[in-house]
């Protein structure tokens, strides 16, 4: 049974993407109907962000984790792509080799670092996909949940952690293509990646991939197992002494929305047809929080209304008035915080309980103080 | 023979009586024209002696002359007089440096590869002679680098001259490494120079000894034994050289992370924008400069005096008005102001985009900040040594500012127990925007720095603000000493994980590091214990 947000974003998200797709590929390019293909592309890396912004309510608006560093997943999400396209490349490159990668023959390496094995096969490389950010979220979130690090110094060190990723791809040394990344790709599974037909695919796949996430994060919230989770965001001690191993929760919440960031980031790679070390920037992850924020904190529907708003807004307004939108921005993230505690779902839900109330709670400014909300 | 006559001559002006000096001063000057004309290899061997020659004979043109010669303007007459042609044309006497009228029938004095490396090595050694201590003490570090037995000579006669006592040992330097490349030294000179090798210590004399061959055993012994000292010495120098580049990079973290431990650390805001508030000190330094040097050039040196508590009233007015109209709202809500001020420092970035432009504007440093200063086998720049001092400077002026002001007691009191500061009449929402002022003002303070050592654009702040927040945490929330040692371990370690690991790599071993410490120890280095901590 779906309550009704979930299914008008359900019928959105897929039907957008189907009539867009359609409307590209069945109509003539001179039609009023046709819909050119670069939106098709922007489309597409919309409901990319979309389920990166699902992502991050998933932690912190269920469990209460502020990860200012998701955009890490996405990336190494998008890095694992990104090798197998690259490997797709083949002797097409500028130095025609079949067995290195461009930039590996400019910097002059004489063979394939053991890393990068494996991902001419597309499946090994949609296995990294899930495994790299899965695996990366598992030893991080071990050591940081067993710990007990919460609230502010947790996103302050996902934020460090996202900079060292930084910092690290910027190496050449890294064999990633340093700072130009991944790029000039030239087909996916033997589809030109340029091609109308094959983006407007990967829309639809991308819509399909979303949809798909939304009714994971749903099932998974909505279980029992969401329920403890939502205790632990709430009032993490009293859980604790129920019985319950809030690590183990918000250890298991962390690995599978950094499974559904890398998903994302993997969709991205092919539709932007670039992947470069910008891409583990914190100012990424923290928009990508804008986002959720946006939308309305805990909702999921409104990660994915925000992520799609604030894009569009971004698109429209660097088109318009390219130096107004970090003061749009900047302005956004104070306005939704100071004014719309509940997002743009909170103007017109009512009835659905699952956004947490704003906690009145009496100004203190104790310096140990810690909330999670 | 054509040039007969000329030789006649000369014989005539070697019989006159002169001193002997001014004699072989003579023969170079007639030798050095023995290649003009026709090239021959008696010629060429004559010139290379005239060279040799009046390189040491202590003549005040002989650098002008040979400078000349290696230049290709020096003329020969028939008569074997000298002439330099001078850059507009004209010519003058060599030897005395009068203006000729007549400069006709002169030839080119010709070079070949021997007289080029003879000219090479007078030059050198006439450098020794220089009236200037600084090129005196270049010339002797040429010889060391080169140490050429030939040099010897002249080396013995200018260090009887010398006075100065860095350029005398500089030059005995130079003279120990040119006995030992000469092969008729007696093994008590060689271990004499081995051992004023082993004292000069550094790599150049390192690098000098590891080169000798064919030294007798003895010499070879001790040389062996002086590379061994030296490299001890060098190595205990580099680990000094790497705690001053430490306390210098711990120094500007602490600066960074101080206001941040106010606001952070005390008032328990996370402030996203605190970089932006170091941005605005720097730029606050920039306007300063440039209006003092439309209106007051006359005391333009002590620009960074005005400009320091200049941004400390800025950015502390920017933090005051940011904390009435904006942090107020979200106590209590940590996530909430992290995203708020996240948002503020994108529009401050801007604003400060299109005020000053994207591009990193110019800030000077102060003659009296600039240069180095050498400590043993350290270099420390004066910058840096300033900075160091402000850093601490800054640090204990909050710590009395937080004891010992009435200020600084209230935000404690209502730090401690907000309500009861309260009761006891503390206008406590007033104090909470001092204290953020306070905190941002700081910020402002370390702009001022940074602006001497990095690019004054509006991403400035951004560099900063993952480390001071790192430096913070680390050190303890709430403890400024913590916060102090917290920055000055995090310097250290740095600078010692650099020359292993390389720059990038070496601060991503420190955010690792960082982030298993903090699993570790959540509450830094020196949490705070009692009530207050409500966990």
């Amino acid at each position: 049974m779906l309550e009704r947000s979930t299914l008008v974003a359900l019928i959105v998200v897929l039907g957008g993407a189907l009539l867009l797709a359609v409307l590209n590929q069945a109509t003539a390019a001179a039609s009023a109907m046709h819909v050119p293909t670069y939106v098709i592309a922007l489309a597409g890396k919309y409901l990319c962000f979309a389920m990166l912004a699902l992502a991050v309510d998933l932690v912190w608006g269920f469990a209460g984790i502020l990860s200012l560093g998701h955009a890490a997943f996405f990336a190494l999400g998008g890095y694992a792509m990104g090798m197998y396209l690259m490997r797709q490349i083949g002797t097409r490159g500028v130095y025609g080799n079949a067995e290195l990668p461009d930039f590996m023959v400019f910097l002059g390496w004489k063979s394939l670092p053991w890393f990068w094995h494996g991902f001419e096969w597309f499946g090994f490389a949609m296995l990294m996909v899930v495994l790299v950010p899965g695996v990366l979220a598992l030893v991080f979130g071990y050591l940081a949940f067993r710990s007990r690090v919460t609230g502010v110094y947790l996103s302050i060190i996902t934020q460090a952690l996202t900079y060292a990723l930084l910092l690290a791809f910027f190496r050449n040394d890294m064999g990633f293509g340093g700072n130009n990344g991944l790029t000039d790709f030239k087909d996916i599974l033997g589809f030109n990646i340029q091609s109308d037909a094959t983006r407007s695919a990967l829309l639809v796949i991308s819509a399909i991939a979303l949809c798909a996430q939304l009714l994971v994060a749903r099932f998974v919230v909505r279980s029992r197992f969401g329920k403890v989770l939502i205790a632990v965001r709430d009032t993490e001690a009293r859980t604790r002494f129920l019985g319950y191993r809030p690590e183990s929760y918000k250890l298991v919440v962390w690995v599978l929305s950094a499974v559904m960031a890398g998903i994302g980031g993997a969709l991205y790679v092919p539709q932007v047809g670039i992947i470069n070390p910008s891409e583990f920037s914190p100012a990424n992850s923290i928009e990508a929080v804008i986002w959720v924020a946006v939308g309305g904190r805990g909702t999921l529907v409104g990660a994915i209304i925000g992520a799609l708003l604030v894009n569009f807004g971004k698109t429209w307004f660097t088109g318009l008035l390219p130096e107004f939108w970090l003061y749009a921005l900047g302005a956004l993230f104070i306005f939704v915080t100071l004014f719309l505690p509940r997002g743009v779902m909170g103007l017109f839900t009512r009835r659905e309980k699952l956004a947490p109330e704003p906690e009145a709670e009496t100004p203190t400014a104790s310096a140990a103080h810690e909330v999670t909300g | 023979m054509l040039r007969l006559p000329a030789w006649l001559m000369l014989v005539l002006l070697v019989l006159a009586p002169l001193s002997a000096r001014a004699q072989e001063t003579d023969d170079a000057y007639a030798a050095l024209a023995g290649s003009a004309g026709i090239p021959s290899a008696a010629g060429f061997d004559s010139v290379r002696r005239g060279v040799e020659q009046l390189a040491t004979s202590g003549d005040p043109r002989a650098a002008v002359v040979i400078g000349a010669l290696q230049a290709g303007q020096l003329y020969a007459r028939a008569d074997r007089a000298l002439f330099i042609k001078q850059p507009d044309g004209s010519f003058v006497d060599a030897r005395s440096g009068a203006p000729a009228p007549d400069a006709a029938g002169l030839r080119p004095v010709r070079l070949n590869n021997a007289v080029r490396s003879a000219i090479d090595a007078a030059l050198g050694s006439l450098r020794l002679f220089a009236p200037d201590a600084a090129t005196r003490l270049a010339a002797a570090e040429a010889v060391f680098k080169s140490h050429d037995p030939a040099a010897l000579p002249a080396l013995t006669r200018a260090l009887a001259k010398e006075s100065d006592a860095a350029v005398k040992t500089r030059m005995q330097q130079a003279r120990a490494a040119a006995l030992l490349s000469s092969g008729d030294a007696s093994e008590a000179d060689r271990l004499a120079a081995v051992a004023m090798l082993r004292a000069r210590g550094d790599i150049d004399a390192r690098g000098f000894l590891a080169s000798l061959s064919g030294q007798p055993q003895s010499v070879a012994t001790a040389a062996a034994a002086a590379i061994t000292a030296i490299d001890r010495q060098l190595q205990l120098w580099s680990i000094l050289q790497s705690v001053y580049y430490g306390i210098s990079l711990g120094s500007v973290l602490l600066l960074a992370a101080a206001g941040l431990a106010i606001t952070f650390g005390v008032m328990g805001v996370i402030n996203m924008a605190h970089g932006e508030m170091v941005m605005i000190g720097a730029y606050t330094t920039f306007v300063v400069q440039q209006l003092m040097r439309a209106y007051l050039p006359g005391i333009y040196a002590i620009n960074l005096l005005l400009a320091i508590p200049l941004a400390f009233l800025v950015a502390g007015a920017i933090g005051v008005l940011v904390e009435r109209t904006l942090i107020r709202w979200l106590y209590g809500r940590p996530l909430e102001t992290l995203l708020a001020t996240w948002g503020l420092s994108l529009v401050l970035q801007q604003a400060v985009r299109s005020i000053f432009g994207a591009n990193n504007r110019d800030v000077d440093t102060p003659w009296w900040m600039s240069g180095a200063t050498q400590l043993g086998g350290l270099t420390l720049t004066w910058n840096r040594m300033y900075i160091v001092l402000f850093a601490v400077l800054v640090l204990a002026a909050l710590m009395a500012a937080l004891r010992y002001t009435p200020l600084g007691l209230r935000m404690r009191a209502v730090t401690q127990n907000r309500r009861m500061a309260a009761a006891m009449g503390i206008r406590t929402p007033w104090i909470d925007a001092l204290t953020f002022g306070l905190g941002s003002g700081v910020a402002g303070m370390a702009g001022v720095a940074l602006s001497q050592i990095d690019n004054v654009s509006p991403n400035l702040g951004q560099g900063y603000i993952i480390d001071s927040f790192m430096v913070v945490v680390f050190g303890g929330v709430g403890n400024l000493w913590g916060t102090m040692l917290g920055a000055l371990t995090l310097g250290i370690v740095n600078k010692f994980l650099e020359p292993v690991a390389g720059a990038v790599l070496g601060k991503i071993v420190v955010l690792v590091l960082l982030i298993l410490f903090i699993q570790r120890r959540p509450r830094g280095m020196f949490p705070l214990k009692g009530r207050a901590v409500e966990t």
